[in-house]
């Protein structure tokens, strides 16, 4: 009797093990790009700190192993993270995984959450658009769509800041607790939910006129096709009709999408994180470029490459389960 | 124009009780790496780890005051330095403040490891410790005792022995969770988020204070939001121009903040316009002086710095006390004089007015100094001056001017630290190692300068050293080695809740042993 891996597993290794390559040419790649940018840690170290001996400025550097040659420290750093270890923050003071781990929950709940709301919400818009195409409803998401689409997520976020902190005093300005709460257990979730509330709005509205727009495209598009008017002469009314036959397959389309712009995401999240001062992953890897904090900024790299290709695996599975014809090979 | 006067019709009445409790929540823009001041000699560090471990000596509006010092002499050959240290102070661990520390801490960190301080403490070869209260700096050339006092506010706070001896200092998890002997105790620091302290019990002041129960910095990147957050309540102060202009000028008409430079004279700055001399043109001093007539300094304060800001006299503000002199030469703004001096240099215009391109590196230090360099590059075009504006982040910047030497000038501040031997001279002295920031890395040559600082640094008689530092300043007004265009402050935003606020020199620098918070 031979040992049979599931099909799944079998899948997921082999993309698993494509991934490597990937990521290796991305972490040297990065490395060397950054290597290119005029100074490195010690001068922005040195620049924040108003100014230093020569002396100093050289203890420094050997400190940091920053007066080797490039491909040495390359090779220190490669070698290093083959062992997961992503080395020392010199900006930190910290761990790198330890910087990593403090960030990746925010960026994370950011992420999904203002994914989740513009996905739901902009998929059950799109479909409304479709099926009530041409009439007032229509036209009324189809313009919210585009206002969306066309306001600077910097300029929303400002704007609500303004109206609901500043004028209304619902919402708190900045950061992603109340400093000095100290609450525990459901209070604490509820006032991270409440610093959350505008971040994710703001994010979320630009992506959600995506999947609004395509939606529609895709539902109008696929409420032509053959098997659809053929479900309706069979009798299927319109309910049965959306839900079953044209929207399973009208998501196709959306769910690529999705899987890209997890990705467009984090770089989205940099101006919104930036204005509401979340300690998240995209602002630190703005901070880590200016600040040339290598081992940060490629631990970051790393990590966003991995959910990268975790997310491509998944949303192909997705694929699967939502079309029976596409296998996973 | 609300600059100066503003805040000094603001502070406390005398007839107000301070209130006991509250937590104070300051703004903080860009995050500390460290909370060790006496590894890392800046503003951004002091204004959190101020409050948390204590300098020797103060400085107050009435002048020096003893911290954990009580008493200071030299002997008359300048060799030696000794300091009576405070009896009955306690770290905040529970252990005793004794010259132990100090002494650990001058020869380890502040000799060894502190920016500016290595070369303050060069010639320091060791501390001895008579008796627990007693320290004795000795050195093998004349210190100062005015240069010594004047430096420690900023670059004399001790550490416990007992947490660093056998460690590797850098990578010592108190750099990052301080325990000194101020007023307040580290609680804990939020990456990206805040640092917090709350009232140590245990103050050597006496029990009232301090009168806050606990301070939080929160860093927020954003000045419009930081704008924001002070508007809704949500912080209390925002130093060190922590919000736009715009904002500043705003919230300075609004009657809940107060809004203004005092308590910030001791870490003044200069808005700078820097030559590299290497660059043919700029070599000839006719080019410089042309330049500088060409800039109105007046109007430039108006518009950029709204009003909050003078003319500059030199490498000493007027905030320098006795080294401070205005009698030196100035460059009124003077469109013609500033032509014929070029014309005279040989630089005549050719058929589209331009008689020369200067490529020119703005440092990336905020607003102000951007639009400075943009009124620049506008203000040169009258004269007949190109100036192309290269535009880098902070160490693309620093290694541009410092490393690089790659442009014909360059802007920034040059912040003035207590006393001009501390580190205002470097821009003057020549010799200093190729990449080191804010030194003389501008090409500039003179060995008459070069002796007249090195004359001044070891002056011991403080009437002596003034007359030296006001003939260093006439002369580098005359050679304009650089041009200290703009003398500006920094600028707080404060809630009128806030007490006691901004009453000594380095205010967001000390240890706010007395603010309240009324509530």
């Amino acid at each position: 009797m031979s040992f049979q891996v599931p099909p799944i597993l079998a899948y997921a290794l082999r993309r698993l093990l494509q991934a490597v390559p990937v990521i290796i040419l991305i972490m040297i790649g990065t490395f060397l790009l950054v290597k290119l940018a005029p100074g490195d840690t010690v001068d922005a170290l040195v620049g924040d700190m108003g100014g230093a001996d020569a002396k100093f400025i050289e203890n420094l550097r050997i400190e940091y192993g920053l007066d080797k040659p490039v491909w040495v420290q390359l090779w220190t750093y490669m070698a290093k993270l083959a062992q997961f270890d992503f080395g020392w923050s010199f900006v930190y003071e910290q761990p790198v995984s330890t910087v990593l781990m403090d960030r990746l929950w925010v960026t994370m709940t950011l992420m999904s959450g203002s994914l989740f709301f513009a996905f739901t919400i902009g998929i059950a818009l799109g479909a409304l658009a479709a099926w009530r195409v041409n009439s007032l409803t229509d036209n009324v998401i189809s313009t919210l769509g585009l206002i969306f689409y066309a306001t600077p997520s910097f300029f929303l976020s400002l704007m609500m800041i303004v109206l609901f902190s500043v004028k209304l005093g619902w919402l708190p300005v900045a950061g992603i607790k109340t400093i000095g709460g100290f609450y525990t257990g459901w209070d604490y979730v509820l006032d991270v939910a409440k610093h959350l509330v505008m971040p994710i709005a703001a994010l979320s509205l630009i992506y959600l006129s995506f999947y609004l727009r395509l939606m529609r495209a895709s539902v109008l598009e696929i409420s032509d096709l053959d098997y659809v008017r053929t479900a309706r002469a069979k009798g299927a009314d319109g309910a049965r009709l959306m839900f079953h036959h044209i929207i399973r397959n009208a998501l196709l389309p959306v769910v690529t999408l999705l899987g890209v712009q997890f990705s467009a995401v984090l770089g989205g999240s940099v101006i919104v994180e930036t204005i509401f001062s979340l300690p998240g992953l995209g602002q630190l890897a703005y901070q880590s470029v200016v600040q040339r904090d290598m081992n940060t900024l490629m631990g970051i790299i790393f990590l966003s490459s991995i959910i990268v290709v975790l997310v491509n695996f998944f949303t192909d599975l997705l694929y699967a389960r939502l079309d029976s014809r596409i296998e996973l090979a | 124009m609300a600059g100066a006067a503003v805040l000094a019709s603001t502070l406390p009445a005398a007839s107000e009780d301070p209130k006991r409790g509250g937590t104070a929540v300051i703004h903080v823009v860009s995050e500390q790496r460290t909370l060790n001041p006496a590894l890392r000699a800046s503003t951004g560090v002091y204004y959190m780890s101020g409050k948390i471990v204590e300098p020797l000596i103060d400085k107050t509006y009435d002048g020096v005051v003893g911290v954990l010092a009580t008493d200071w002499s030299s002997s008359d050959d300048g060799l030696e330095i000794t300091f009576k240290l405070r009896e009955g102070v306690n770290w905040h661990d529970g252990k005793p403040f004794t010259c132990d520390d100090v002494s650990f801490t001058a020869m380890n960190m502040w000799k060894e490891l502190l920016n500016y301080s290595s070369t303050l403490q060069q010639n320091l070869e060791a501390v001895d410790c008579p008796d627990p209260h007693t320290a004795v700096f000795k050195y093998s050339k004349p210190m100062p005792l005015d240069l010594m006092v004047a430096a420690m506010p900023d670059l004399g706070h001790p550490m416990p022995k007992h947490l660093y001896e056998g460690t590797d200092i850098l990578k010592n998890p108190y750099n990052t969770a301080p325990v000194g002997t101020g007023p307040f105790k580290f609680v804990e620091y939020e990456r990206g988020q805040y640092v917090m302290a709350e009232r140590n019990d245990d103050y050597w002041r006496g029990e009232e204070y301090p009168y806050l129960d606990r301070i939080v910095w929160r860093f927020i990147k954003d000045r419009s939001a930081a704008a924001a957050a002070l508007e809704t309540g949500e912080i209390h102060e925002s130093g060190f121009i922590g919000v736009s202009m715009a904002d500043v000028e705003r919230l300075s008409k609004d009657d809940r903040f107060t809004v203004g430079t005092q308590g910030y004279e001791n870490n003044v700055a200069h808005t700078t316009l820097e030559f590299n001399h290497r660059s043919e043109p700029l070599a000839d001093l006719r080019v410089r002086q042309a330049i500088a007539h060409g800039l109105n300094i007046d109007d430039a304060i108006q518009t950029i710095m709204r009003g909050f800001a003078k003319p500059g006299k030199g490498p000493v503000p007027s905030t320098g006390g006795v080294n401070y002199t205005d009698d030196v030469q100035t460059y009124p703004y003077d469109v013609e004089k500033a032509k014929a001096l070029l014309d005279e240099a040989g630089y005549k215009p050719d058929a589209d007015g331009v008689r020369l391109k200067l490529r020119h590196r703005p440092a990336p230090w905020g607003e102000y100094t951007q639009l400075w360099a943009e009124y620049y590059a506008q203000a040169m075009k009258e004269i007949g001056i190109e100036v192309e504006l290269l535009t880098n982040d902070a160490p693309g910047f620093l290694n541009g001017v410092y490393r690089d030497h790659d442009f014909d000038t360059a802007n920034g501040w040059h912040q003035f630290r207590s006393d001009p031997a501390v580190s205002t001279m470097v821009w003057l002295r020549s010799g200093a190692p190729v990449g080191t920031p804010w030194t003389n890395q501008f090409g500039w040559q003179s060995d008459e300068m070069d002796k007249m600082i090195d004359d001044a640094a070891s002056e011991l008689d403080p009437e002596k050293r003034a007359a030296m530092y006001h003939a260093i300043q006439a002369k580098a007004m005359a050679e304009l080695p650089v041009l200290f265009a703009i003398e500006h402050p920094f600028i707080s935003v404060t809630s009128k809740k806030l007490k006691n606020h901004h009453n000594t020199p380095r205010w967001n620098s000390s240890s706010w042993y007395d603010l309240w918070l009324d509530e």
